[in-house]
């Protein structure tokens, strides 16, 4: 155990630990830009908040959701260590520092994970936190027609404070009665401010993970003349450009939703 | 000029040595030919402080044909100087213009420290090498140069990487002062080839734990060192060592016991 803990203290051990954490944090940004396209659903959120739903009340998912809180944190803290530690290795800076070939997004990976903790601690009060804890969020029922497939959407009061969801069929009708996260989001999103703050977020992912995505693969080790291309491509393409640009689309249009006075 | 000689203002780092503080003195470089190397410019201009009566500015500096690694002066924000793929020696100054002000710096990092001015204490990397940067097989004789097939590829990679000089530049220009390129260069040139492989795994345990305890930054894969060795070592040196030592570290630990008893 000691041997191990050794090789993770080492300074490739640290790199190692950053890279794992942070491919881990690079699969799940798929899977969460994926559910998130639910809310270009013209459906009262009906899809999406079934989605977030079922989230939080499927344990595998749980349990993947903590170990993914533990990477944000332990790769943010391992970035941290890792700064303090090459700053102490260059002490005196040089007078005269000339342009370099290194890009721009390689030098500020620090600043651009400081501004990311920022955007995922507001997130996630604003989201997870309320989900979990806010007691005055409101409920959705969905009656779905099933020979039709017709769906009607209403407010719903539960009964007791501890109702989390219900699914039941009455009569050929389908009720499906969730939290409504969806009214958080056109509130939320509806707010300049926190739009642009988060447009400006996912302005940080994507440099973020320009340089970081094939980064970490460097770090494993695994480079070559066949695959490096495809890794590169794949991080420019999917993780510093699809996916920033999917995520950016949202509370711009919802904000765009907001000031038409429709939702 | 009219005779197309130069002159200069340099801004150079002046330091007593490692415990007491530097500053920039400016001197003037005057009648320089373009046609002289960078550490011949130096030359001069020490010269004519020695006649003043003046402390002539110390740097290092050995071979001057770019194959020794010790001209470790960082001019106008490079190492080696603004040109690639050369040595402070092989800078030339028609590099430069006429009333040009050239800033010279040393090396900057903790590992590296200030012996005098522009000289700086590099004795980290031979401790890193003396950790296992070595083939401890008896060789004999010399064999003939078939007797070990190697794949073209391989040779020629062993080789490139066999090409860095030691001079730091790879932790000069890197913003965490890592010497990780260095090191990896050691460790491919000799692990890529037949005779480093009995000491592999154990050479790239021992060279990265000395390098730690000199106290090196970690690597960013910025690709600044890359840019900026005067022997053009590639960054994917460093994705090799990783390779080594994650599979020393996490995969092959009987064998590298064995080896070290």
């Amino acid at each position: 155990m000691s041997e191990f803990k050794q090789t993770l203290n080492s300074s490739l051990g640290k790199k190692l630990i950053m890279a794992l954490t942070g491919l881990f944090l690079c699969t799940f940004l798929i899977v969460h830009v994926g559910g998130n396209l639910l809310l270009f659903k013209h459906d009262d959120g009906f899809s999406f908040n079934v989605y977030a739903n079922f989230l939080t009340h499927f344990p595998p998912i749980e349990v993947i959701a903590y170990l993914l809180y533990l990477s944000i944190l332990v790769h943010a803290l391992y970035g941290l260590i890792l700064t303090v530690k090459n700053r102490k290795a260059r002490p005196v800076r040089y007078a005269v520092a000339a342009k370099s070939d290194a890009s721009w997004s390689s030098k500020n990976m620090g600043l651009l994970g400081s501004v990311l903790f920022l955007f995922i601690v507001i997130h996630m009060g604003d989201f997870w936190f309320r989900y979990h804890n806010d007691k005055t969020m409101g409920f959705k029922e969905y009656r779905t027609d099933l020979a039709t497939g017709e769906t009607k959407v209403s407010d719903y009061t539960p009964a007791n404070a501890e109702f989390s969801h219900s699914v039941s069929t009455e009569n050929n009708v389908e009720v499906v009665r969730v939290k409504d996260l969806h009214a958080r989001v056109t509130t939320s999103f509806s707010n300049l401010i926190y739009v642009i703050f988060y447009v400006i977020a996912m302005g940080a992912v994507a440099f973020h993970l320009l340089h970081g995505f094939q980064s970490a693969f460097r770090t494993l080790g695994w480079v070559h003349r066949k695959y490096t291309p495809v890794v590169y491509f794949i991080g420019t393409w999917l993780f510093a450009v699809i996916i920033p640009l999917l995520f950016a689309a949202m509370p711009v249009y919802y904000y765009y939703l907001s000031t038409q006075g429709a939702h | 000029m009219s005779n197309g000689n130069m002159n200069l203002t340099l801004k150079v780092w002046r330091q007593k040595n490692a415990q007491t503080a530097g500053k920039f003195v400016s001197y003037k470089a005057e009648n320089i030919s373009p046609d002289m190397s960078f550490l011949e410019m130096l030359d001069v201009v020490n010269e004519s402080l020695t006649h003043k009566g003046d402390e002539p500015i110390n740097f290092d500096h050995d071979c001057r044909e770019g194959i020794c690694g010790m001209c470790s002066l960082y001019i106008n924000g490079h190492p080696h100087g603004p040109k690639r793929g050369i040595t402070t020696c092989q800078l030339h100054m028609r590099t430069f213009h006429d009333g040009e002000t050239i800033t010279i710096e040393p090396w900057r990092a903790e590992a590296f420290p200030i012996v005098k001015d522009l000289a700086v204490d590099r004795s980290a990397f031979d401790r890193i090498q003396q950790a296992g940067g070595y083939v401890s097989v008896n060789t004999g004789g010399v064999p003939d140069g078939n007797a070990i097939p190697i794949p073209k590829v391989i040779a020629d990679e062993a080789f490139n990487s066999a090409t860095c000089i030691g001079c730091g530049a790879c932790v000069a220009a890197c913003k965490n002062a890592s010497a990780m390129l260095f090191v990896s260069a050691k460790i491919t040139q000799l692990g890529l080839l037949p005779q480093g492989q009995p000491e592999r795994y154990r050479r790239v345990q021992s060279m990265v734990a000395q390098m730690d305890e000199e106290g090196f930054g970690s690597c960013t894969n910025t690709g600044a060192c890359e840019a900026e060795c005067p022997k053009e070592i590639k960054l994917t040196n460093i994705a090799r060592m990783n390779n080594d030592y994650f599979s020393a570290k996490l995969f092959r630990e009987e064998e590298v016991h064995e080896q070290n008893h």
